[in-house]
């Protein structure tokens, strides 16, 4: 069995992000990460792999070259071998494009499952774990909680709005995109990361997946032109020091009366 | 312009915050005529005086329950019957879930969570979306000709449309097939709307010590028909569940009224909650950074201060 797992590169979650002067691009105080979502992705293909009892855990990435670190990291987890994408020229591509490229590569490699994470926590979009499913016409659910591989299917759960859950049963080959609630990402063993850099780490232009890069260009259909601090707010009423009972019905009064909620 | 607006129904009940999917559309179509809804699952009449002429229905019993295929094939038929240019819909989970695929499947660009459009009557140039969780505003533009879609985030578009003929047409959709059955919607624990449409949210944080401890919450949420959240550290501890958690790797959240109580304000939660429209802030520490982005703040002991609050909305709510 062949288990694809979809990995990017964010910032951490404490970094600070901010526009640059002339809102063309982001200034990123913080360290680069596997993006969170794709360790329960990655997790949840050894478990598979592991349960299955033999198969294969294939990497693939799409971005700049410092992603093979990040790469090396999911190896040293238990991965066996990475593919890179190398998206030069690329880089303004938006979620179609980049699941163009990683449906190609998907489909070379003859997956049987796919994992990603369910959203990359920098663009905040979930989009192209869903898209590559679509180029592929493979099902998809996003946002799991519970798989539980039958076979050729899965029983996948999935939480919406209200706690409410959504059970699928899902035919293989299928994307899967992981909640945080799906599993516990394991350490890298110092073992696991001695051997990580010995393994395999393909290198993928978009022409050594029968795509041809202008083309890709001109397909781009979104682009980001600008970036903004989000507004500031005024400094609000903070009380202190007087009775609490004093202090609520204070704030209880503005919310009726000033912020009108309530 | 012609625009269809995706309308998600669940129990067959259809969901008010579509009506903000209706309004963003009217931005771009300017009229009620340019503008038709799609609802699947369940009759169309839900929809009258909703601002829209024509009302498309998928309402076979085989599409009750949300199927990302069946759903996407249902969206597809809409397009082609309405020749739409652009498909709008929620930032909810059966939105974020049908418009990537829809998108991929009619080669068009693609803006989710946006905040507010950049549209004018007939022309949709694209739209504003917070990025890393609401740190920074990016503005996206759809480049090139194709359909354009775009998924709003709920509780950022204020305005409501009423009126249009409302004409219910059934549209003849095959189901998908069968690589995803939808067994079933399990019956979730509460009826409060989700963190990511709630109106009200109260969150709680690591102060609160135990699981046992976040009842003064749930007390104070429903006296103020809110729905209760948590932080990061109060979900690590295993106060809370992760469906509860605000924050980067939880849920951006925009509610009218965000109330966080023994949460100290790091980034990542602040990033998800920042655009609500009224928060305050309850903590023992008058230093704690979530004081800089209240509107009100009270210097208090969570476990003195949360059940008066409760006492005081109970009086006049």
């Amino acid at each position: 069995m062949k288990i694809l797992v979809l990995l990017k590169q964010t910032p951490d979650t404490e970094a600070k992000v901010s526009p640059k002067g002339d809102g063309t691009g982001l200034d990123i105080a913080g360290t680069i990460i596997i993006n969170p979502y794709d360790e329960f992705a990655v997790e949840e293909a050894l478990k598979v792999k592991e349960k299955n009892g033999s198969g294969e855990v294939v990497i693939v990435s799409c971005g700049p070259a410092d992603i093979k670190e990040r790469m090396i990291k999911a190896l040293a987890m238990g991965a066996d071998r990475g593919v890179y994408i190398d998206n030069t020229g690329l880089e303004d591509a938006d979620s179609l494009t980049t699941a163009r490229l990683i449906a190609a590569a998907v489909k070379a490699e003859n997956a049987d499952l796919v994992f990603s994470g369910k959203q990359g926590i920098d663009a905040d979009n979930m989009h192209v774990g869903i898209m590559v499913a679509e180029l592929l016409g493979w099902p998809h659910v996003n946002v799991v909680n519970k798989f539980e591989l039958e076979g050729k299917t899965a029983r996948v759960e999935r939480e919406v709005e209200g706690g409410q859950v959504e059970v699928y049963q899902v035919e293989l080959p299928a994307v899967i995109g992981a909640n945080k609630s799906l599993n516990t990402p394991r350490f890298a063993s110092l073992p696991g990361i001695m051997k990580a850099k010995k393994k395999p780490l393909d290198v993928k232009k978009p022409s050594d997946l029968g795509l041809d890069l202008g083309q890709l260009k001109s397909e781009i259909k979104a682009q980001i032109v600008s970036y903004n601090k989000p507004p500031q707010k005024p400094a609000g009423k903070v009380f202190k020091g007087e009775s609490v009972e004093e202090m609520v019905s204070k704030v209880v009064k503005l919310l009726r009366e000033e912020a009108k909620v309530i | 312009m012609k625009v269809l607006v995706f309308v998600e129904q669940r129990d067959g009940k259809i969901k008010t915050s579509s009506r903000e999917a209706i309004a963003a559309a009217h931005q771009i179509a300017g009229s009620s005529a340019n503008v038709a809804a799609l609802v699947v699952g369940t009759p169309g009449d839900g929809l009258k005086d909703a601002g829209v002429d024509t009302i498309f229905t998928v309402n076979k019993p085989e599409f009750k329950l949300f199927n990302v295929m069946n759903y996407t094939a249902a969206a597809q038929k809409a397009v082609e019957e309405f020749k739409a240019e652009a498909v709008i819909g929620m930032a909810s989970p059966m939105g974020r879930e049908l418009f990537p695929r829809l998108a991929a499947r009619l080669n068009g660009g693609l803006i989710t969570d946006v905040t507010s459009l950049q549209a004018s009557s007939g022309s949709f140039k694209g739209g504003t979306k917070p990025m890393y969780a609401g740190k920074v505003l990016a503005q996206v533009e759809f480049k090139g000709s194709g359909i354009k879609l775009a998924t709003v985030r709920p509780n950022s578009i204020q305005t409501t449309v009423t009126g249009g003929a409302g004409n219910v047409v059934e549209l003849a959709v095959a189901t998908a097939d069968s690589k995803l059955k939808t067994l079933e919607v399990k019956k979730g624990s509460s009826d409060k709307p989700d963190l990511t449409e709630a109106a009200r949210i109260i969150s709680g944080g690591r102060s609160l010590g135990s699981a046992d401890n976040f009842k003064i919450i749930n007390e104070c949420a429903d006296v103020l028909n809110a729905t209760v959240g948590a932080s990061r550290a109060a979900v690590d501890a295993g106060y809370a569940s992760h469906t509860m958690q605000v924050g980067q790797t939880g849920k951006t959240v925009s509610p009218q009224l965000y109330v966080a109580c023994g949460i100290s304000g790091a980034i990542q939660h602040m990033a998800g909650m920042r655009t609500s429209k009224v928060i305050v802030a309850i903590n023992s520490d008058p230093e704690a950074p979530i004081f800089s982005v209240a509107d009100y703040g009270i210097v208090a002991d969570l476990f003195e201060a949360v059940p008066i609050l409760s006492k005081k909305l109970k009086e006049i709510l």
